[in-house]
């Protein structure tokens, strides 16, 4: 089958837990109401067995394909795993992607309004964890009439949110796709988080997180934050291919200037991801996957019957997220004599990789799915 | 279909649950899968082969079998497969075991170190032997170990491992006399 793209798709909203059936958290507080921005591919078939959740990664949206209107330079996050005749192929299967609680992107999170005082939430909005994030997401489920998804796929924070799904809700999740993930977030992990959030409250912008009002933003901290990110999610290898020592301009400055393209690049990414992310969901998000645990019997409890299939995939080049920590995830599979397949793919482009190894996601992923769906 | 392949399918009875440790492109657990609806699982190190399996519907662990099967529990497997990959592992009698404590039997198959060409070309030609069981040269071979038939009976007599069946493959049939010089692979069952 020859691949397409999706063209044009719309963003859609779903607001739930109003009133006295707020969303209660893990942290013991509550939150309502809640909106999940959320977008939807392909077509739900009669038995409603072939639709699949895409849990997106820290920065992402719930744009994942196709494009939001004619003149959209860029389509959606993971256009190239999701369409007709894709790894996520469209044609055959119904696929959903929500942007998480806690984010900036249509769903409630920080910068939303605050029903009690009018303003945005700030500092007052509570903390969320990865397990809120995916109950949250099994409130728009359940309204789209999902009785049991066929498979809930994600890399990164993604991973973690399809690990917690298979463990808060066995019996509601056919397979599972985790992908460049962990099963508890390690020390260094933690550390990087803490030194991003660290840059964005170091700001004097950030105003104890009070700064919208203020008509101002935290984009020097924010704009750090992200440019340690960045070195995080590629390998020295990848930044060897992409920049060496190469200098922007023929001679060095002399100066702090950026020089070498490398610098420019950070800057670059930097300052674009201020522009598009509220710094105040950056705090927010890190927390939750800092706190995300899972490891030992935390994943699937015994008690539970689990009869999901797994496919476990992991990049040789990722540091941020080792494949020891994926076959962690095997491992506890394979205690539990689950069916699941673990692929370890030679790359080089360290953590990004799940954004771009399309070619050996793709056979996994497609023919992993067919598996799954024909049973 | 291979012979092996043949015998092996014989071997196993309808739903078994198997692990085939170096399981490859997995043709040998899509054959079990097809004719006896197993359960499978496979472990293989090489990740063109891991996409093949995939391909096939096959769920496979990507990773090395010399490192043992320490998650698995005691037995939790009907039938644990070695076959053509035993030679290959370095810590051979650490697998062995391992597939022994994990399966309820072990089926492994290797190719016959004694065979009567390769005591030809050794004996009369000095020079390594190039066998249809053994097409290896000494610097293009992945097998690390290398024995007879005569030699896994020791073995398994000095473990005490019980040899419930042995096929002895000659081309393309069974060889019923002096397997030891006559087979180019063997296929045994075993169990403790």
């Amino acid at each position: 089958m020859k691949e397409k793209s999706l063209g044009i798709v719309k963003e859609e909203f779903f607001t739930f837990a109003e009133g006295p059936h707020e969303l209660k958290l893990d942290s013991g507080q509550s939150l309502g109401p809640v909106t999940l921005a959320y977008e939807v591919y392909g077509k739900l078939n009669e038995e409603k067995s072939n639709a699949i959740l895409v849990e997106h990664a820290f920065s992402g949206d719930a744009h994942a394909a196709g494009l939001h209107n004619e003149s959209d330079k860029d389509p959606g996050w993971w256009d190239d795993l999701i369409g007709p005749g894709k790894a996520l192929d469209t044609e055959k299967y119904f696929v959903i992607c929500a942007n998480v609680i806690g984010g900036c992107k249509g769903s409630t999170g920080p910068s939303s309004i605050n029903p009690k005082t009018g303003k945005e939430y700030g500092l007052d909005f509570p903390i969320i964890t990865i397990a809120d994030m995916v109950k949250a997401q099994k409130h728009l489920i359940d309204y789209l009439g999902i009785k049991k998804l066929l498979c809930v796929i994600g890399g990164s924070m993604g991973g973690m949110q399809a690990l917690q799904w298979v463990t808060s809700f066995p019996d509601k999740v056919k397979s599972v796709i985790p992908i460049a993930t962990a099963l508890k977030h390690s020390p260094q992990q933690i550390a990087f988080d803490e030194v991003g959030r660290q840059a964005v409250m170091a700001d004097p912008n950030w105003h104890e997180g009070n700064y919208y009002a203020k008509k101002v933003k935290p984009e020097r901290g924010l704009a750090v934050a992200r440019m340690v990110g960045h070195i995080t999610y590629m390998s020295d290898k990848s930044m060897e291919e992409k920049f060496s020592r190469r200098l922007r301009e023929k001679d060095s400055s002399f100066k702090f200037t950026a020089d070498f393209e490398v610098e420019g690049y950070l800057r670059y990414r930097g300052d674009s991801f201020v522009k598009r992310f509220d710094a105040n969901s950056y705090l927010y998000i890190t927390k939750a996957m800092d706190y995300f645990d899972l490891s030992g019997t935390k994943f699937l409890a015994k008690d539970k019957h689990v009869d999901t299939r797994f496919l476990v995939i992991a990049f040789k080049s990722d540091w941020l997220y080792p494949a020891y920590q994926s076959q962690e995830i095997v491992r506890q599979l394979k205690i539990r004599g689950l069916e699941a397949t673990y692929c370890e793919v030679n790359s080089t482009y360290g953590h990004d990789a799940f954004l771009l190894e399309i070619k050996e996601e793709t056979h996994l992923i497609k023919h992993f799915l067919a598996k799954t769906f024909k049973g | 279909m291979q012979l092996d392949h043949k015998i092996i399918s014989q071997e196993v009875p309808p739903e078994s649950k198997v692990l085939d440790l170096g399981c490859g492109n997995g043709e040998l657990l899509d054959i079990l899968v097809r004719q006896k609806q197993v359960k499978a699982q496979g472990i293989e190190l090489d990740e063109g082969a891991i996409y093949q399996c995939v391909e096939k519907g096959l769920s496979v662990f990507h990773g090395d079998i010399d490192s043992g099967l320490g998650e698995y529990p005691d037995k939790s497997f009907d039938y644990v497969i070695l076959n053509q990959s035993m030679q290959q592992a370095r810590k051979v009698d650490f697998v062995i075991q391992e597939a022994l404590r994990v399966g309820e039997k072990v089926i492994v198959g290797f190719p016959n170190f004694c065979y009567i060409k390769s005591r030809f070309m050794f004996f009369f030609r000095g020079k390594a032997p190039v066998t249809k069981s053994l097409p290896y040269h000494w610097y293009d071979s992945p097998n690390v170990h290398f024995l007879s038939i005569g030699d896994f009976r020791q073995y398994c007599k000095e473990q005490n491992i019980t040899v419930v069946k042995s096929y002895y493959l000659g081309n393309n049939r069974l060889v019923r006399i002096w397997p030891n010089l006559f087979a180019l692979n063997a296929i045994f069952v075993l169990e403790r």
